[in-house]
Parts: C-alpha cells; sequence; structure tokens
C-alpha cells in the first residue's frame, strides 16, 4: 500500500534512509541540505533507527569518515551541497577509486562567488569526472525513488561505485508537495541487507585500501573503474525495473515526454523539467509539436540513448544550470552534442545556460525557448553560441 | 471544473510566513487537493522582507516557478506595505489580506489603485484575546482560507483540529488557544 502524504524534497530523502537505515552517517551542515542531517540525526535520537551518526568539524572529514566506513564494510550514507562538496574534493575521486558503493545526497546549490544560496548545478557538475554515478530528481517524488534505488545500484557486484543523488536546492529540497511513499517492509525488501564481498574488518582476508599504485598498475585500475561505470548502465536499468513493480513508477537513464512526434525538444536536468512539461502542454495544444527529454542519469552519460531519443528532431535546445567558463556553453551541452554528432543527427542545436544561482524559469520563458527553436529550424535563426535565458541586460 | 489557486505571501523574516504558507500546503492536502509550499530565500534574516507561496489544485503540479500572479496575497505586516509591492502582478479575480490595526481606509492607498477585494484582520487583536501571546500567521491562515474559499471554513477547523491535537499532544492549553484564535479570526476578518 502506498502512504500517500506531503513533504518537503529534504523530508523525503531523509525518510528514504529511515526505512534504509544504513549503517553510518558522518555528515557535516551546509544550506539547503542542512535538514537532511537534522531529521535523521532527530531520528536516531528518537531510537527510530540505529544509524552511527558521526558528527565531524568539515566535509572533508566527513567524506572521509564515510570512506573509512565503508571500507570496514558499513553501508554509508552522507548529505551535502556546493561548497561543501568542493571541500570534498580530494576524497570524492578516493571514494570512488576505492570501489565504496557510498550514496551522498546533494542538494544541488552554485559554488562562490558570488556568495548564494540558491540551486544550481555547478557543484556535483564539478564533481562530474570524479567517477560518482549521478542520479538527478525533479521533485521530491523523485528525489525519494532514486534514494531507494541508489544503495542496489552502488552495492550491485558489477559496479562498486558511490552514487550521487541529486535535488536542486530550495525549488524542490524547500518545497511541499504531494508524494506518495511506499511502506517500510517493501522497502527493506527490496533495498536488502549489505554483504560486502571485501572489508577491512574481515579477519580472514587482511587487506589495504587506497594504497600506492605505481604506474604499471595504475592506469589498469583506472581502466577497471572506467568499466564498472559501463556496466553500471544495465544495472541502473534492471535496478529501474524492479522498482517499477514495486512502485508502479517508471525511470530510465531519461524521461521522455511527449516526444513520440517531436520536432522541437527540450533537454534538461531537474526542477526545470515540471515547468518545461507545462510549457510543451500549452504548445501543444496551439498545434506546436514540442517535446521533453528529461535526463535523470548524467553519469554514466547516456549520450547513444539521448542522441536516439532526439532522431527526428529539427530543433534541440540543451539548457545547462551551470556556466563551466569553457568559453563553449555547460557539460550538458557539450556532452550531449558529441554524442549527437556521433549518431549523425542533423537537427539545429543551441545550448542554453539558465538558472543561475536560483534564477527563475518560468512557463514562458520555456516557450520562449520552444519558439526560438521554431525560428532557428524555419527560419534560420541563429545564436552566437551560447546565450543565457533570462540574463538581464 | 477543477480550480487552481496561487497564493503569495509577504512576510518579515521570523514572523512565520513561510510556516503559515506551509501549514496552508498541509491543511489543504488535508483536504484531498494537491499542493506546493515554498519559500523564496533571498539573504533573509530577523525582520528582512520575505516571501513564500502556494498552489492549491485539483489537478497535478508540475511547475516549479515562483508565482507571479497570484490569486490572493497574504501580508502579515502592514510596515511592508511602504517597502514592497505588494499588489503587483494580483489578479484583479481575488483579492488581498493585510494583517493591521488600521482601518481599511488607511490602507487603500498604498495598493496602488488595486481593484480586487481587500481585506484585513487584526491579527495582534485576535491572538491576544485567545492565546495571550501574539503569533500572526495562526490567524493570517484562518482568515485566507476564508477570503480565498480554497476549502469550507468548518472542513478546514476540523483539519487543524487534529493536526494541532498531534502537535500539541503534551500541550492541550496551546491547542485551545489555537483553536479559538483561528476561530475567531473566521469572524474577524473583514
Amino acid at each position: 500500500m502506498a502512504v500517500r502524504t506531503r513533504m518537503s524534497g529534504n523530508e523525503a530523502v531523509s525518510h528514504a534512509i529511515r526505512q534504509i537505515s544504513p549503517d553510518v552517517m558522518p555528515a557535516f551542515p551546509i544550506t539547503p541540505s542542512t535538514e537532511i542531517p537534522q531529521y535523521i540525526s532527530t531520528m536516531i535520537a528518537n531510537g527510530e533507527i540505529d544509524t552511527e551518526f558521526i558528527p565531524v568539524e568539515s566535509e572533508h572529514s566527513a567524506m572521509s569518515a564515510a570512506i573509512g566506513a565503508g571500507a570496514a564494510g558499513a553501508r554509508v550514507f552522507t548529505a551535502t551541497s556546493s561548497a561543501g562538496l568542493a571541500l570534498m574534493w580530494e576524497v570524492v575521486y578516493v571514494a570512488a577509486s576505492s570501489r565504496l558503493p557510498l550514496v551522498m545526497a546533494v542538494v544541488n546549490r552554485g559554488l562562490t562567488g558570488p556568495l548564494n544560496i540558491n540551486a544550481e548545478h555547478s557543484d556535483s557538475m564539478g564533481a562530474r569526472d570524479s567517477g560518482w554515478i549521478q542520479i538527478y530528481a525533479e521533485n521530491n517524488q523523485e528525489a525519494y525513488d532514486n534514494m531507494l534505488q541508489a544503495y542496489r545500484i552502488a552495492e550491485h557486484a558489477e559496479v562498486h561505485l558511490p552514487v550521487m543523488i541529486c535535488q536542486d536546492g530550495f525549488i524542490t529540497s524547500h518545497a511541499v508537495e504531494n508524494i506518495s511513499l511506499l511502506e517500510d517492509e517493501p522497502v527493506k525488501k527490496f533495498v536488502g541487507e549489505y554483504e560486502p564481498e571485501h572489508f577491512l574488518l574481515n579477519e580472514k582476508e587482511p587487506m589495504a585500501v587506497g594504497p600506492y599504485a605505481v604506474s604499471n598498475y595504475c592506469m589498469e585500475a583506472k581502466k577497471a573503474q572506467a568499466e564498472a561505470m559501463i556496466r553500471a548502465k544495465k544495472v541502473i536499468l534492471d535496478v529501474a525495473r524492479e522498482f517499477e513493480e514495486l512502485s508502479g513508477r517508471t525511470y530510465g537513464f531519461y524521461e521522455a515526454y511527449r516526444m513520440e512526434d517531436a520536432e522541437y525538444a527540450v533537454v534538461a536536468i531537474g526542477s526545470v523539467c515540471g515547468t518545461t512539461k507545462d510549457a510543451v502542454d500549452r504548445l501543444r495544444e496551439a498545434g506546436v509539436k514540442a517535446g521533453l527529454v528529461k535526463v535523470r542519469v548524467f553519469r554514466p552519460f547516456p549520450g547513444e540513448e539521448l542522441a536516439e531519443a532526439l532522431r527526428g528532431c529539427k530543433a534541440v535546445a540543451i539548457m545547462d544550470r551551470c556556466e563551466s567558463y569553457s568559453g563553449e556553453g555547460g557539460p550538458l551541452g557539450a556532452e550531449l552534442t558529441a554524442a549527437m554528432y556521433r549518431a549523425k543527427l542533423a537537427a539545429e542545436t543551441v545550448n542554453i545556460v539558465y538558472g543561475l544561482s536560483g534564477r527563475d524559469v518560468r512557463v514562458e520563458d520555456m516557450e520562449r525557448v520552444y519558439d526560438d527553436l521554431r525560428k532557428m529550424a524555419e527560419e534560420g535563426l541563429r545564436f552566437a553560441q551560447y546565450p543565457y535565458l533570462g540574463l538581464r541586460e | 471544473m477543477a480550480t487552481h489557486t496561487e497564493i503569495r505571501w509577504h512576510g518579515r523574516g521570523g514572523q512565520g510566513a513561510k510556516t503559515a504558507a506551509l501549514l496552508l500546503a498541509d491543511v489543504a492536502f488535508m483536504t484531498g487537493k494537491h499542493v506546493q509550499g515554498f519559500p523564496e530565500y533571498g539573504p533573509e534574516r530577523m525582520g528582512a522582507p520575505i516571501t513564500a507561496y502556494d498552489r492549491i489544485s485539483d489537478e497535478e503540479i508540475r511547475v516549479h516557478s515562483n508565482i507571479y500572479e497570484p490569486d490572493y496575497v497574504a501580508v502579515v505586516d502592514d510596515t511592508l506595505l511602504h517597502a514592497v509591492d505588494v499588489t503587483k502582478g494580483l489578479k484583479e479575480s481575488g483579492g488581498i489580506l493585510i494583517n493591521t490595526e488600521k482601518p481599511k481606509e488607511e490602507i487603500l492607498p498604498y495598493l496602488k489603485g488595486y481593484q480586487g477585494k481587500v481585506y484585513t484582520i487584526n491579527a495582534r487583536e485576535v491572538c491576544m484575546r485567545t492565546m495571550g501571546q501574539y503569533f500572526p500567521n495562526t490567524p493570517m491562515l484562518a482568515a485566507i482560507v476564508k477570503i480565498s474559499g480554497v476549502m469550507e471554513p468548518d472542513v478546514f477547523l476540523r483539519e487543524m483540529e487534529s493536526s494541532l491535537a498531534h502537535k500539541f499532544a503534551k500541550k492541550p492549553e496551546v491547542l485551545a488557544g489555537n483553536m479559538a484564535a483561528l476561530k475567531l479570526a473566521l469572524t474577524e476578518v473583514r
């Protein structure tokens, strides 16, 4: 039986963690993810779960403690945002290369500066090459559902990689919305017990975690890690199928919204996708063949699959809630454009930077994006790469 | 016909405008609605102007933007009338609710010729008569329910009672004061 209720995105993630009750949670608070350790440490204090909470003095220590606990054989959770993730930087890579199946809730917020606390993807996008799987949510429901699937993916014998479960700071983390929760027992059964294969507390198998590797071995280790990321693709889909049997909700690498015959498509990540769906519906009523491809999994990057979803489109807008200062646009724009080139797609493309530092995006803004796509396809409109949406002149 | 109501709250940091918006979403959910209650975060601190929003609908809510053309506006502190354009984008088919001790005539000049309905409530008086402490969002919540019609007042009171009874299980006197404030506010809004 589903439990229909209402809660914020941060509450939804915390509720999932209550149901999973991981062994260890080291965390250091940072806006807008602070509520997650708040809620969970309250649950621990109230005796609802027996997770060991480790209050640490910085995010670098939070991730270091997570790595230590994970290497010891524990199921580990932590949460952070923005500068917190940036401070973890060094050890974020260590977690992935040590092949530890940690799970971290990232409540997306821009990196400084100017100093700002609002939604942007620059924090997790900055960590896109760190070797973590990244899964993004449109709303509180998806943040919850993604969290329930995270450990199954991370701990899978073919994967052994850490997972970031991302959602937009404030926009979904602090918005109270309707949500459908699963009951505790089916969740516990779905997530299962963690049985680590190799771990430091196993006295029968003495081992070292994270030692120096000479050049003769290091490249092979990195290749093995890269192969695991590729194998994660199948596991992500398998887990999603099983989750659908449990919940009735469908997940994949991406969601195609009204794409069957779409001529104009927006590709985006996160909460803006809900706003874009309203724009698509309005345009469809006016006879415009608009569609949306919402990217759920950014790492591993499903380039071939996304390109295939866009085949047949006349013009595509690729939206980045992140400035990468490359002079060429954002990370989704760069990677998807490359994938479309390899797939020999002929659609016109424009990479749009939007929503930096929480800049609001309205349904009307997205309608204008589709209007520009139509002009690109029909009237030869060309943008200097790359436009900012809603920039004040 | 499916209804969709959008409400914008103006308050000052620490007065509970965000809490009021979230409480309204909460109680509207209890009546079977789709809801969205969220604050707009700036560099706020105690006393700085803040904004919060509610969407209450019969249908699923997917949009994640702020509200620019609300059906109703609730102003928790009348000193904001000098500082904030509270009727900006407000639909004339809707209305504005202002917490003030002043008569309505003194408020109207601040509303830039707004042609919709204007309601006031003296939340301080309601609070002092019922709870002995000033928590403006309690009467404001009842008043916005009454003027917006997002739910029937008796349904509202019933749902609030069950939710507050749970919240204040160990402080029954707080429950009684809150319920009295809500009921009085329903009649004191004008």
